[in-house]
């Protein structure tokens, strides 16, 4: 049973002319294998910043707390160490990779992270049946990494990466942002078929309850000005989308 | 990409640069360094080629491979199928006409469509002597071939070679620099474009000391299509420059350069000049140059000069594009996120910005070979850096 455990975490980035500017300020946040987490919070609260920093972005500074899955420090680790030791980020704005195919990069990563290359027709029947189950045409696999991809298509490569990686702990970034109705039911149904696992665990983060219906939370935590403010069930959502973020936002600076 | 080399525009038009011609050495001054043309290149690095060093003592061989629907034939000086494509524009392209010992001439006849591509071997046995050297390549009408020049060993060698590419045919040339690290190579490659001809022209520079390569192409007549592809990787110290001339004075004639370079390690040094004149009869002219480089590491220059001079109001279209930097930390982290270690990463990413220009390489063996050079060059960068830890 995967652990992890992000403690009193505090990350800035730098601004402009050597100043620096903290993003997060105390994060405290544990994810089990097992549980489905959602994070909630207003546009440019420190939600994609917590998974960067999560994930090892060169941008962001950790200045003070602590990141361990299953008691190993992930803040010590390299990028890809952190990735190799169970660790997945879908990011909100996936990045275009000019001139590296899909399926080679997918192929360097499945090999990277389950330590051997596999077989290369078990390889490709494996991904061609992954990318069947999300409705993703077999021609992107000899297109450029994200290049030109539309935004669903984007996040839809996200999620096959999810399952070809196999990750103890995901964290999903707006998976579910642009995405059309089909395309949401198609997502989800790949994260709830990585979350039945129960050596699986998922943080994500949305602005929107609509995904909530499809794949149900355990907690949801609302994030404002760079903490968790509150802490609840599904039932937590639910008020956010009918009144918003006002009742949270005076919380901010005050302890959660 | 952020350029770290801001594109400097040339002091003087295009068409002023490219006006002198002659085939007599001494109509052209030694240059100092200062001149427009040879500014970029450090001159005490080309064993006096372009002064008046001896030419005819050095060796380098030459050798030609083809199917038999091509003929290939030594030619002595003052054969008056040689020299037809060009006049010398500069010292060091004049004093190799003036001084090679023999011409290789491939011609493909008219019509003919060769099965496999034709290769010439230029291998050099001897850093230590100057060799000239010529070769002239005939692609009659209607016909479609690929040439391959490959350039190896250890030498000081000067060359010109001429591609005449009849009405309708198609050449495909690939010219690859993988000389010994001693090597200098000052070359010049002429191609004159019939009517509604295709010329395609990569050059792959990896070896050598000075690599100094201008290719030039000329149309005529109208429809001509010229592609001018390259592919350059400069480790500590080297020295690879490209300078492309393309001349339009016929209507409706196209061409594309597109060069991609990358360096690393200290001192290494690349230069790309792109010279582009649409003279004012070249009306319907349709063009765009386009050179990017990677610059892999501290201590590594890449110079990049697009110079594009428009004479006249009627063009297709005629842009140019350069850009220099580092590899992106956004694809880097892309990549590591995924658990690829950082080095295969890199690795990836340069594989990647070259493959497209390697892909558009006519011929399979052609292209594998070029494939494995660029792996050899990144295996040497996994050492260096290995080394360097
Ligand atoms: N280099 C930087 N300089 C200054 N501020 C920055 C920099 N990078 C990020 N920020 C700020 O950090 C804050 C948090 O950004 P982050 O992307 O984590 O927000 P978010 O919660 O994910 O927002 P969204 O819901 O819009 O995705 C924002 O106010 C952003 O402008
Ligand atoms: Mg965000």
């Amino acid at each position: 049973m995967s652990t992890l455990e992000i403690r009193g975490l505090h990350v800035s980035v730098a601004a402009q002319a050597g100043e620096s500017r903290e993003i997060l300020r105390g994060v405290d946040l544990t994810v089990t294998a097992g549980q489905t987490h959602a994070i909630m919070g207003p546009n440019g609260s420190g939600k994609s910043t917590l998974a960067y920093s999560i994930a090892g972005h060169p941008k962001y500074r950790v200045t003070s707390g602590s990141v361990t899955l299953d008691g190993r420090d992930v803040l010590a680790m390299s990028v890809d160490e952190r990735a190799r030791a169970g660790l997945f980020l879908a990011m909100q704005y996936p990045v275009e990779v000019p001139g590296v195919t899909v399926s080679n990069f997918l192929r360097t990563a499945v090999t990277a992270v389950r330590g051997e290359a596999p077989k290369l027709r078990e390889f490709v029947r494996e991904m061609n049946g992954a990318m069947a189950a999300l409705s993703i045409d077999p021609s992107f696999a000899q297109r450029n990494l994200n290049e030109g991809f539309s935004g669903g298509e984007k996040k839809r490569h996200e999620i096959l990466q999810l399952q070809m990686l196999n990750p103890k702990i995901a964290i999903l970034d707006e998976t579910d942002s642009g995405l059309d109705i089909d395309a949401l039911k198609v997502v989800s149904a790949g994260i709830n078929a990585y979350r039945q696992s129960p050596d699986h665990g998922v943080l994500l983060i949305t602005h929107y309850t609509r995904i909530l219906r499809y794949v149900r939370p355990d907690f949801v935590h609302v994030f404002v000005g760079g903490r968790i403010v509150a802490e609840g069930g599904p039932e937590l959502a639910d008020e956010l989308e009918a009144s918003g973020y006002e009742r949270f936002l005076a919380m901010e600076g005050a302890p959660a | 990409m952020v350029s770290l080399q801001a594109a400097v525009e040339s002091a003087a038009p295009v068409s002023r640069l490219h006006e002198r011609a002659s085939f007599d050495p001494a109509d052209f001054p030694v240059p100092g360094g200062r001149e427009e043309e040879w500014r970029f290149t450090p001159l005490r690095r080309l064993r006096r080629l372009h002064a008046d060093g001896p030419l005819d003592a050095g060796k380098a061989g030459v050798e030609a491979d083809a199917g038999p629907e091509i003929t290939v034939v030594a030619a002595e000086h003052g054969d008056p199928r040689l020299g037809t494509a060009f006049v010398p524009a500069d010292r060091v392209s004049a004093r190799a006409f003036a001084s090679f010992r023999e011409a290789t001439i491939v011609t493909i006849p008219g019509g003919v469509a060769a099965e496999r591509p034709v290769v010439i071997r230029v291998r050099g046995e001897d850093a230590g002597q100057a060799a000239a050297g010529h070769v002239l390549v005939e692609a009659g009408a209607n016909s479609s071939a690929v040439v391959v020049l490959e350039h190896a060993g250890s030498a000081t060698y000067a060359d010109n070679v001429e591609f005449l590419v009849g009405d309708g045919a198609r050449l495909d040339v690939v010219s690859v620099q993988d000389w010994a690290r001693d090597a200098v190579h000052l070359s010049h490659h002429h191609a004159v474009l019939g009517k509604d001809a295709t010329f395609t022209h990569m050059a792959v520079t990896l070896g050598g000391d000075l690599v100094r390569l201008a290719p030039s192409v000329r149309y005529a007549g109208p429809g001509g299509n010229a592609e001018l592809r390259g592919i350059y990787f400069a480790d500590s110290g080297q020295h690879l420059e490209h300078r492309l001339f393309v001349d339009h004075a016929r209507p409706d004639c196209r061409s594309r350069v597109t060069y991609k370079g990358a360096l690393r390690g200290d001192g290494a040094h690349t230069v790309w000049i792109g010279d582009v004149v649409i003279r004012p009869e070249a009306t319907g002219t349709d063009t765009y140059e386009a050179n990017r480089n990677l610059v892999l590491t501290d201590g590594a220059r890449a110079d990049s000069v697009p110079n594009l001079e428009i004479l006249t109001g009627e063009v297709v279209r005629a842009g140019h594009a350069s850009a220099s930097g580092r590899l992106e930390d956004e694809h880097l982290f892309y990549l590591t996120a995924r658990g690829i270690p950082v080095e295969e990463a890199r690795r990836l990413i340069i594989r990647g910005f070259f493959a497209e220009l390697i892909g558009q390489i006519a011929a399979d063996q052609v292209r594998a070979k070029v494939t494995a050079a660029i792996e050899a060059e990144l295996d040497a960068m996994a050492r260096a850096e290995g080394g360097a830890r």
